[in-house]
């Protein structure tokens, strides 16, 4: 068997179904569960434990409050409460049973058919649900009821049929959403049936908000049918039910509040936990599907100022990043995602910070941005012309934004308001910078946009971001970001999302704006082309870390770490027409829970030795006057990658 | 000359019907011969997935011809497609998406045949054989996908298309969502199973340079048309279509210094372009 | 936009025409003779039969339909079978009550809502935890239990607001306030906690896009974001909530009226009921209905104020 580049180590995921259970198995839930099934077997066992019969007058002891023979109390006929709300139970649960199961049985299945089959069965069932959902519940069953005299069953069911338009809603959603995925597309490919497709793909993964859905109309059959009892359309006089008793409740608060209160308590406690455990199993069938593990939330407190260490930044800089750490996660157990970073920009210098998904790179932007989400600067220091960023106040900082370094983020469309127009969007921007008036503001948004190359700018300020492409998104990003005249642009993949030809044209145009207003760019990006196209400089993150910092020429030619050297080479580009292999880097990028104290590229690095892994590896002058974090510098090379080395093979 | 394993006449794909029809792919014509790569690249919006859908019954053929082997698969039920699954499969480029989360990763595997007809016991046996060769332990069978990074799940997906013994796999950006490390892994597998398979290739891209490494030919599409067929390497070379020079032009180098003369050239081409735009509105 | 708003008001002829006919299909399927129900046990037989030939009972469902509809649309809704009243009339005099509670309600649990909502989502934390389990809170309470709750408190202990009964804004404006407050409240504690609930995650989302921090990173304050673009984009979601609360209350009133004895459509649909009064309560759904369609409406025009991509397709 030659196909093995390398027998990867697998990971040992948690089961979907153990998340599940994990993410049920939390209080809340888990008492909920309990009340409802005691209140439950209560009600269903009222024969058993009711301590009197729930008909049996006492007139003797009408009105009693609270005591040891009647805990709940007596109410106008003396009879016993307590007893009264065991049985009385029977009749509201058992009818919410009925309505759930009549909005279940029909709605479930319309909703999978017009989800799945969409089409004219979709459009037609989409019609009737539309008009279900502009009918008045409440009245069309009174009207119900009405014709049907006292059969209140048949009010029961127009209720659960009620239920299902909104029913159909969801379900069919859904159903879309999961159809959507591409599983789907490889079980039709495989030429499955489609009722092997929806029971074997699309039903297990519905479940969970069919229960969701089942909850959330128990409990709205539960208020509904009792509601219908208290206005008396439900069990005849002497027998209970929570809704009548109610209403007998409501006779006599002064005498024996407790009768309203527990009826209404017991109703409300039964509906609380319904929708407690609806919530749960929503928010646990999220997490048995979710792609990655969530993100541990909690924000890190802000570093105090005084904390920012290290020297004083270099003159010449404009922006000066010194040991800077960034950690997500609650300070006891923070997660460290950028790991003591270093670097320089000058005055009109164009910086790629270069690496894959999960270095830190994007992280790292957002750190000197002062944008993190859910993460905190847990050490070092941002400087821009000598002012610290990580501890400026918010006012100091938004004094900052836009005039002295501005931001263009990777997905160019939503980077802008949809419910503004590109000339609101623009103008608003210039005449926070300027202080300038509406038409001057106008005026300036026009040369703007004519800066970034559009032809026609006054067109351009009339459309709204869904009218727009891609390519002008970006362009109009720049045009935003040149609003308040910074002098560094921190862009964020800029053209990751973009065509290649309209790729070329963007970089044309940064390369441009640097040459006519001397702007400086720290660029993120994970291709080199790019890095090449339009950096001088590039600084090189893997795990968290800078492992090379140097000139784009000596870094192409003559890369100083072996990441650097094997993320060039498993670069298609350049290899001839004909090569068999693309030089590859082995195994998998490690997690953050994973870096290791010594050097972290070392379980996939050619050049390893044991020493690698011994402690923590410093950052090291290479040849050609870059840096570089590899103990071995000496021998890195270019094509070490192609030679074709065992691991320690150097040894 | 070999009877092609994938024959494509004169292709029309679209949505909807009569007036209201939105045609996606037109007259688009191609083949691809056993144990070789057809390169399908095109920028987005191009038509190019759309081609890839049409040919696996995902996507309405209005019109033309899809021959494998020789069979006519461009209007299949449901049936006709169990048929030619064996044959025909796929790699999709959101490995997240592709894999059903709810299953084991050998059910993954294995399902596909069991709807063939294979024996459960031997669908096992086999999964187990792919998960070798696609670099991934037994042990990852009895396993669900969470908690698998890209990589390894583009390779169960790549495991799951070689299940049946197929004759043709379309990769639908297959290594597009890939970092550019695993990418090279993943290029290399791809290219390691069809010297060992003699499996062919119809693999769809936006990446000239990733797709030129696996392809032996070219079909560059635009708006929905081929604008240009040939070998690889000689349509990265000398493009002859004005579009095909463009795209090609703008790809970039990793060599800063031979990507200051591609721009250049870039520039200067352009310019040309346009002069001749210019040219040719005054003639008209 | 306009087309917007004929296709809308055209999609409620079919509501309108479905409902009035399925309220006819199940008239047909009513047990007892109507025409008996309204002369009483006593009546001849030649009685009888003049009533129906007056009311057209011996005509087949479809011409009585057809009947029903077109003196429906010239304003004649018919007869109440029990008071012997015309329905439209009966229907007008307790539309102001009605509307008071729902238009009431429903601004109060929008502005509260919305408000309570923003501040938690920008707050987040405990305050969003709080949020939460309030809805939550505030969907398990049935309104009408919560209504005798509160007259058996302010009303019955404290006295400090009539517990029944309904005083027009015309014969005394302060006296109109006292007399809906309770009610108000009652039907709006639902409200505040679903649209709180609905703005908060709405916000939410809208807060972790791509454009909001563009804007931070423009140099924008907080506060501005927040209510000049953030609310905007998170408002759709809300709006939708808005309407479906609006048409969830209608049917409150049905329930709260009877708690508080007001004399509105609610009411009359309770009594109508029970003295299976057919025509009025066929009367109180069609105005139901027809409320239903101008919110829908309201709904729809926002939508098409708020999203520049709905406005202009």
């Amino acid at each position: 068997m030659t196909t093995h580049t390398s027998v990867l180590a697998v990971p040992h995921p948690a089961k979907p179904r153990s998340a599940f259970v994990a993410a049920l198995m939390k209080p809340v839930p888990v008492i909920a569960a309990i009340v409802l099934a005691v209140i439950v077997i209560a009600v269903l066992g009222a024969g058993v434990w009711a301590p009197y019969d729930p008909l049996a007058n006492d007139l003797a002891n009408s009105l009693a409050g609270p005591s040891a023979e009647h805990w709940l109390g007596t109410d106008q006929l003396g009879r016993d409460v307590l007893s009264r709300l065991l049985y009385g139970g029977r009749p509201d649960l058992g009818a919410a049973l009925l309505v759930a199961c009549t909005a279940l049985v029909v709605g479930v299945p319309l909703g999978m058919v017009a989800g799945y089959r969409g089409g004219r069965i979709d459009q037609f069932l989409m019609r009737i649900v539309d008009i279900g959902l502009a009918l008045p519940s409440m009245v069309i069953v009174l009207l119900v009821l009405a014709v049907f005299g006292n059969q209140v069953i048949m009010g029961y069911l127009a209720l659960g049929l009620l239920l299902v338009p909104p029913l159909i809603r969801i379900i069919r959603a859904n159903a879309i959403a999961i159809r959507s995925e591409l599983f789907i597309d490889a079980a039709r490919v495989a030429g499955f049936s489609d009722t092997r497709i929806v029971f074997r793909h699309i039903l297990p993964r519905l479940v969970g908000s069919v229960l969701v859905q089942a909850s959330l109309i128990a409990s709205m059959g539960l208020i509904f049918v009792s509601g219908l009892a208290y206005l008396g359309f439900g069990v005849s006089a002497p027998d209970p039910s929570w809704g009548t008793l109610i209403a007998e409740g409501a006779q006599i608060t002064r005498q024996n509040p407790a009768l309203l209160l527990a009826a209404g308590g017991v109703l409300g406690v039964t509906v609380l936990c319904l929708g407690l455990l609806g919530d749960t199993i929503r928010d646990a069938s999220v997490a048995r599907w979710a792609r990655t593990p969530s993100r541990p939330s909690r924000i890190r407190r802000r570093r105090s100022p005084g904390d920012a260490a290290g020297a004083a930044p270099e003159s010449s800089s404009l922006l000066s990043v010194r040991e800077l750490s960034v950690e997500y996660g609650s300070v006891e157990q923070g997660q460290t995602v950028v790991d003591g970073v270093s670097f320089e920009i000058a005055a009109g210098e164009i910086v790629g910070l270069v690496g894959e998904s999960g270095c830190g790179k994007s992280t790292l932007a957002r750190a000197v941005l002062g944008l993190l989400r859910g993460g905190g600067v847990s050490g070092g220091a941002v400087s821009f012309e000598g002012v610290e960023l990580t501890t400026a106040t918010v006012g100091e900082l938004r004094e900052l934004r836009g005039t002295s370094f501005a931001f263009v983020s990777q997905e160019p469309l939503v980077a802008l308001d949809p419910t503004q127009r590109i000339g609101t969007t623009l103008t608003d921007a210039v005449r926070l910078h300027t202080g300038s008036g509406r038409r001057e503001a106008r005026a300036r948004a026009r040369e703007l946009l004519a800066r970034v190359r559009f032809p026609d700018p006054e067109r351009v300020l009339r459309l709204y971001p869904h009218e727009i492409s891609g390519g002008m998104a970006q362009r109009i990003a720049i045009a935003r970001a040149l609003a308040g005249s910074p002098k560094l642009l921190i862009a964020d993949e800029p053209t990751t999302a973009l065509d290649v030809t309209v790729q070329a044209e963007v970089l044309d145009l940064l390369r441009e704006l640097r040459a006519s207003e001397g702007l400086s760019i720290l660029i993120v990006t994970h291709d080199w082309g790019v890095v090449s196209d339009l950096c001088d400089r590039a600084v090189v993150m893997y795990a968290g870390q800078v492992v090379e910092q140097s000139a784009t020429d000596a870094l192409f030619h003559r890369p100083a770490h072996p990441y650097t050297a094997g993320l060039l080479a498993s670069n298609p580009s350049g290899v001839a027409g004909g090569a068999t292999r693309l030089p590859s880097i082995p195994g998998t990028i490690p997690l953050p829970s994973e870096w290791s104290t010594g050097c972290r590229f070392q379980s996939r690095c050619p050049l390893a030795v044991e020493v690698c892994g011994q402690g923590p590896v410093p950052l090291v002058q290479s040849p050609d006057g870059g840096t570089s974090r590899c103990l071995r510098v000496d021998q890195v090379e270019r094509d070490i990658w192609s030679r074709d080395l065992v691991r320690g093979g150097a040894r | 000359m070999t009877a092609p394993v994938l024959e494509v006449e004169h292709l029309d794909v679209g949505y909807g019907r009569g007036r209201k029809t939105t045609q996606i792919v037109r007259d688009v014509s191609f083949r691809i011969e056993q144990g070789k790569t057809l390169g399908l690249v095109g920028e987005s919006g191009s038509g190019k997935s759309t081609i890839g859908r049409a040919i696996v019954g995902l996507a309405p053929v209005l019109g033309g011809s899809i021959r494998l082997d020789g069979r006519e698969i461009g209007q299949l039920d449901r049936r006709g497609r169990r048929a030619v699954a064996a044959d025909l499969q796929v790699v999709f480029q959101d490995p997240y998406s592709s894999l059903n989360p709810a299953v084991t990763i050998e059910e993954i595997l294995t399902e596909p045949l069991e709807a063939q007809g294979w024996r459960r016991k031997d669908a096992r046996v086999r999964s187990a054989e792919m998960l070798d060769r696609v670099g991934l332990p037994a042990s990852a069978g009895k396993r669900f996908v969470s908690g698998f990074s890209g990589g390894q799940r583009q390779r169960i997906a790549i495991a799951r298309s070689l299940m049946s013994s197929p004759r043709l796999v379309i990769c639908d950006e297959a290594v597009s969502a890939l970092d550019l490390s695993v990418q090279a892994q993943v290029l290399n597998l791809l290219r390691d199973l069809q010297d060992t398979l003699d499996i062919s290739y119809l693999f769809i891209g936006h990446n000239l340079e990733v797709v030129q490494f696996i392809a032996d030919d070219f079909a560059v599409l635009h708006r929905g048309e081929l604008v240009e067929t040939g070998p690889a390497d000689q349509v990265m070379r000398s493009p002859q279509d004005p579009y095909t020079r463009r795209l090609v032009s703008a790809i970039l180098s990793p060599d800063p210094q031979e990507q200051r003369e591609r721009r250049e050239m870039r520039l200067v081409g352009a310019r040309a372009d346009l002069a001749a735009e210019i040219s040719e509105k005054g003639n008209a | 936009m306009l087309t917007l708003v004929i296709r809308r008001l055209l999609w409620a002829v079919p509501l309108l025409v479905i409902v009035s006919l399925l309220a006819f299909v199940l008239l047909g399927l009513t047990p007892g003779d109507p025409a008996r129900s309204i002369l009483g046990p006593q009546a001849t037989e030649a009685q009888l039969e003049a009533v129906r030939l007056s009311l057209g009972l011996d005509q087949p469902w479809y011409v009585q339909y057809w009947n029903w509809l077109t003196a429906a649309l010239s304003g004649d809704l018919g007869t109440s079978m029990s008071s012997k009243t015309p329905v439209l009339a009966q229907l007008n005099s307790r539309l102001p009550v009605t509307l008071s509670l729902v238009v009431g309600a429903t601004l109060v649990s929008s502005v509260l809502g919305i408000a309570l909502g923003t501040y938690s989502a920008v707050r987040g934390g405990a305050l969003g935890r709080f949020t939460d389990a309030l809805s939550m809170l505030g969907f398990a309470i049935p309104n009408y239990w919560l209504g005798l709750v509160l007259v058996a408190l302010f009303s019955v202990r404290l006295s400090w607001f009539p517990a029944t009964g309904y005083v027009a804004f015309a014969d005394s404006p302060s006296r109109w306030l006292l007399s809906i407050a309770l009610p108000v409240i009652t039907l709006a504690v639902g409200g505040i906690t679903m649209i709180a609930k609905n703005t908060r995650d709405a916000m939410a989302d809208v807060l972790t896009r791509d454009f909001i921090d563009v804007l931070r990173s423009e140099g924008w304050s907080e506060s501005r974001i927040i209510y000049r673009h953030a609310l905007r984009n998170a408002a759709i979601p809300v709006v939708t909530a808005i309407g479906i609360f609006f048409i969830g209350v209608l049917g409150g009133t049905v329930l709260v009226e009877t708690v508080f004895a007001m004399p509105g459509l609610g009411g009359l649909a309770v009594g109508s009921t029970e003295r299976h009064d057919i025509p009025v309560l066929l009367g109180v759904t069609l105005y139901f209905c027809i409320g239903v369609v101008i919110v829908n409406l309201l709904v729809d025009v926002a939508y098409g104020l708020l999203n520049p991509k709905a406005r202009q397709s």
